[in-house]
């Protein structure tokens, strides 16, 4: 069948086999590959499409145990964070990292080692893992951790699949007292003024900016900062104090059609910029986590209002010596070419080691741009600054890079190859995204 | 109308895709659950899951729809009977196998019938001395008219049909209901690697949400997607020189 990432480009045909339980997997395994595990495709691109074969892990979702004591939560891979949510809140726990979805899967999380808003402060999901179950190309299943088999466990972490298959985790949720977020919208009129509101939150848990990137000028780089606190018990209205935790999640709604490209042209991005830009009054409210982490995902199948071509996203991060004129590069190309990109989200990124995990401390930007011939120009002028600043971009959104770019950007690289070689994955794990970058 | 349920569930093949679907949605509902396999250890994931999402009470039980003569000692062996019994024990099998193969054949049907039939006519006897109780059997569309693709499979999915359409006759006055699910295409192991059409398709979770919804309001015989009743409706209405004509 056809298959595709939340972009929707590009589809590729592949054989689609779904493991209920870990004999599948072996089984899948051993048939030699080449394959690629795949979670909830909400990795933008070909991250999750096998060459050949994919194996789903949405079968394989069961949550095995919970240790309240340390906040523990041991399962298998294809779990999805919606239901973590869904029986944890209620009990006072919250995932310690989170993406900007639910809609995925514990071991897309691992795979990507995905980064929140709290970077910053709490690293990547991988930061919070314990152990793994690892699925390895001879069929051995190999427990890894932090303390235990810490090369594989490194290199599985931000590997995207590569090394083997992860079957179950334990990692640990952190406590909560209620639902809600403190969240305070700060305006920002241009990029020196962004960063130095940034660095003035370093105190804050959770910061993220949403970047108007068509302003020009003077008014390049003028945002709304977001950021946000898990809401104490005593800060509640009295209302909802008598069951601070019982967070009534709204109704998906689905967008019904393909929208027709033409609707999203330069004057209608370039008008709901503007809009949004000042709408956000700086403001303080309490607002329930759904609303603050997941705004998108009560629109299901939002990726459809790109239409047939489907679209891409591009995040990149910049190093913080260089991020401010690597920015400003970047910003400028984006708005001479006028190519619209509805959401553009800014990020500071805190301290990060791993081999092949995206985050780096620095600035990191993220745009969607339709998939077409004009914007897929564009994009390599992106690239060559983001090269020519020392940064890289992120694998579970990228679906058109080049290999010489992943090189310069990952100086992992050749210790991620050198150990799927000794382990003898690089033949068995691999991804249409993975032989697209000769990994 | 039917009061809502709030004993135990019984699942009988438990470990297959809609099966795992269904005792999750009665989990959610707060019901006590008894999963039941051929091999109960496989359970034991799926049974922790249901503690842990639904602090349900659950346990494991292993059960063979193959072996009838230990029917009756499977339900006695349980302990209280239970208040609902859910069967979705089923084999798909190959209709060419089966065509050239007695004993695949064979299979196939007593593994949809002969098994189903006789765990759920022990279970009906109990619940109607009891006086009280709901018997859930998943049959299939594929019992509405035999087809030259599957139609092994199809018979003995039509016993089914007639099967549980006899004891609902037998059983509506003595306060014990019975409901028939006719799912349509499914996406389940059975199915995988099959080409199938997306709106007549459904996921285990729908098929779990229909069988608590048809409990629930007092439902006789249920298509899981409506599309179905009409669907087989212009399937068994084509006569008989037309559809052996037919490739469906
Ligand atoms: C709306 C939206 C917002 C997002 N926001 C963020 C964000 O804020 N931060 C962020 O970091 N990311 C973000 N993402 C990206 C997303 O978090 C990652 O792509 C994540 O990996 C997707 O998980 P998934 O379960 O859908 O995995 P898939 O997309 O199915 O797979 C992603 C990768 O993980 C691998 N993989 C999946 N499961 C396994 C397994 N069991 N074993 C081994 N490898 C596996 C796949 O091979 C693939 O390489 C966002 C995506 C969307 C659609």
């Amino acid at each position: 069948m056809k298959l595709s990432g939340w972009g929707r480009f590009p589809r590729v045909e592949s054989r689609l086999v779904t493991a209920r339980d870990q004999d599948d997997a072996v089984r899948a395994v051993a048939g030699g590959g080449p394959l690629i595990a795949r979670g909830n495709g909400r990795a933008y691109g070909d991250a999750a499409i096998g060459p050949r074969t994919t194996l789903s892990l949405l079968g394989m979702d069961r949550m095995l145990g919970f240790d309240p004591d340390s906040g523990v939560l041991t399962c298998e891979a294809g779990v999805l964070l919606r239901d973590i949510l869904g029986v944890f809140v209620p009990r006072g726990w919250f995932p310690p990292v989170t993406p900007g979805t639910k809609m995925v899967t514990v071991g897309g999380m691992i795979a990507a080692d995905v980064h929140g808003k709290n970077h910053h402060a709490a690293g990547s999901f991988g930061d919070h893992v314990d152990s793994l179950d690892l699925l390895l190309a001879d069929g051995r299943v190999v427990t890894c951790g932090p303390n235990r088999a810490p090369e594989l466990f490194a290199a599985t972490r931000g590997g995207m699949g590569l090394t083997g298959v992860i079957l179950r985790a334990s990692f640990r949720l952190i406590p909560v007292e209620t639902g809600y977020i403190r969240q305070e919208t700060l305006r920002a009129d241009d990029l020196a003024g962004i960063m130095a509101m940034f660095e003035d939150s370093a105190g804050w848990t959770y910061s993220v900016a949403w970047i108007d990137c068509l302003a020009k000028g003077p008014r390049m780089g003028r945002s709304l900062l977001f950021r946000g606190e898990h809401a104490r018990l005593d800060e509640l209205p009295a209302a909802a104090r008598a069951r601070p935790l019982d967070v009534t999640l709204r109704r998906a709604r689905t967008v019904p059609f393909d929208v027709p490209a033409i609707a999203l042209n330069r004057l209608s991005v370039g008008a709901f910029n503007a809009l949004y830009w000042r709408l956000g009054t700086p403001r303080e409210e309490l607002i329930d986590y759904d609303r603050f982490f997941y705004p998108l995902d009560s629109l299901l199948e939002w990726n459809r209002i790109y239409g047939r071509p489907g679209f891409t996203q591009y995040q990149c991060v910049l190093p913080l010596s260089t991020s401010a004129d690597g920015l400003r590069a970047l910003l400028s190309a984006i708005g001479a070419a006028g190519n619209a990109s509805f959401l553009a989200v800014l990020k500071l990124f805190g301290r990060q080691d791993g081999l092949m995990s995206f985050p780096m401390e620095g600035y990191t930007l993220a745009l969607d741009f339709p998939a077409s011939t004009a914007t897929l120009g564009l994009l390599l002028d992106l690239d060559a600054i983001v090269a020519d600043h020392g940064g890289r971009l992120y694998l579970a959104k990228d679906a058109r890079m080049g290999a010489a770019l992943l090189r310069r950007g990952y100086p992992g690289l050749d210790g991620f190859q050198a150990l799927r070689a000794a382990h003898g994955l690089a033949a068995v794990f691999r991804s249409v995204q993975s032989e697209r970058l000769g990994l | 109308m039917t009061a809502v349920s709030t004993g135990s569930v019984l699942i009988l093949g438990a470990a297959s895709d809609m099966g795992r679907a269904i005792a999750r949605r009665y989990a959610e509902a707060g019901r006590a659950l008894i999963l039941a396999a051929r091999t109960p250890e496989r359970l034991e994931t799926d049974a922790a899951d249901l503690r842990l999402r639904f602090k349900a009470d659950v346990r494991t039980a292993a059960f063979d729809a193959l072996d009838t003569a230990g029917h009756a000692a499977f339900l006695d062996g349980l302990g209280a009977l239970p208040d609902t019994v859910v069967c979705v024990v089923g084999l798909l099998g190959d209709q060419g196998k089966s065509q050239r193969d007695a004993a695949v054949a064979r299979r196939v049907i007593d593994t949809n019938l002969t098994g189903p039939a006789s765990i759920l006519g022990e279970a009906a006897n109990r619940m109607e001395a009891r006086g009280s109780g709901t018997i859930i059997g998943v049959s299939s569309v594929a019992g509405e008219r035999g087809r030259a693709s599957n139609y092994v499979y199809g018979a003995a999915k039509a016993g089914l049909t007639a099967f549980l359409s006899g004891l609902r006759n037998r059983l509506s006055r003595a306060g014990v209901q019975v409901i028939t699910v006719k799912p349509g295409f499914v996406r389940t192991r059975m199915t995988e690697g099959m080409a199938l059409p997306g709106a007549l398709t459904a996921e285990p979770d729908e098929v779990a949400r229909a069988v608590l919804a048809a409990q629930a309001t007092g439902r006789d015989v249920i298509y899981v997607r409506p599309v179905w009743r009409l669907i087989m409706l212009v399937i068994r209405s084509l006569p008989e020189a037309v559809f052996k004509r037919t490739k469906l």
